[in-house]
């Protein structure tokens, strides 16, 4: 049985990583606080179904929230909120993807399949990203 | 070189890892289930049409959404057990405990949850 190969000390990917998750899963449960107090502070008392309470937790951006009853939407379409929108999808994504990398890195091998699904998980963060950012700021 | 295990699955579902395995394996599914659920959510945004709707009609339904809020609510709440774990490492002797501790945090949370939920649903709204 071969150990497995220790990559050297320091801030290599897996570290990088490693602590990226903890800190960003630790980010994504205050922004969701964040937006969800400030939702009904703007005056989203009733009509608290699952999907509302969701899109002012985790995307609280003005096209999204339309279907709640918040009496103004002017506040969502400002820049702390568009901030708040591209935090909230780089952490959760960026968290995301990460593990669903390291899932498939435990059922792979290093060699070509580890490196290729490694580059097609990195093109669709890179991918939802961008078209996240492009909505966030069309909106 | 990975570590030459040949752990074939039967072996794999006898290991008695019991309440941190549950753990990790739920950590996974649910992970894994999230990131599917968004990445669904933004195609079908971005699609529109009758794929779009469909899709959103799935997620609009109250058996998916329970799925949903179970696999949002372990996993932040294993997520925070793992982080207090690696932050300080000597609770990492009372992991199995741990387990425990977070079930009594998830299931009355998941329980009220779901609770609202199906009331609402039955009430008609």
């Amino acid at each position: 049985m071969q150990s497995r190969k220790v990559p050297q000390p320091g801030w290599n990917l897996e570290y990088t990583m490693w602590m990226f998750t903890r800190l960003s899963g630790l980010a994504l449960p205050v922004l969701g606080l964040i937006g969800i107090t400030a939702a009904l502070v703007m005056g989203a008392r009733t009509q608290m179904d699952l999907g509302t309470l969701m899109r002012w937790t985790f995307f609280p951006n003005v096209s999204h929230v339309t279907s709640s009853n918040i009496p103004d939407y002017v506040p969502w379409g400002g820049a702390f909120w568009q901030i708040m929108q591209i935090m909230i999808a780089f952490f959760g994504f960026t968290h995301g993807f990460n593990g669903l990398r390291v899932v498939a890195e435990d059922y792979t091998n290093p060699g070509f399949w580890q490196v290729f699904w490694r580059g097609i998980i990195f093109l669709v963060w890179l991918f939802s990203l961008l078209a996240v950012i492009f909505v966030i700021i069309n909106s | 070189m990975t570590l030459d295990r040949k752990v074939g699955l039967l072996a794999g579902l006898r290991y008695k890892g019991g309440g941190p395995m549950l753990a990790w394996i739920l950590h996974r599914i649910t992970g894994l289930g999230m990131i599917v659920f968004i990445a669904l959510h933004v195609i079908a945004s971005l699609l529109g049409g009758d794929i779009g709707i469909a899709i959103n009609t799935v997620y609009q339904s109250l058996y998916f959404q329970l799925f949903v809020v179970f696999g949002i609510i372990f996993h932040g709440v294993n997520g925070l057990r793992i982080i207090v774990l690696d932050l300080w490492p000597k609770f990492i002797e009372y992991q199995r405990e741990s387990t425990w501790l977070e079930w009594f945090i998830i299931l009355p949370v998941y329980g009220l949850t779901a609770f609202v939920m199906i009331s609402r649903f039955l009430a008609g709204e």
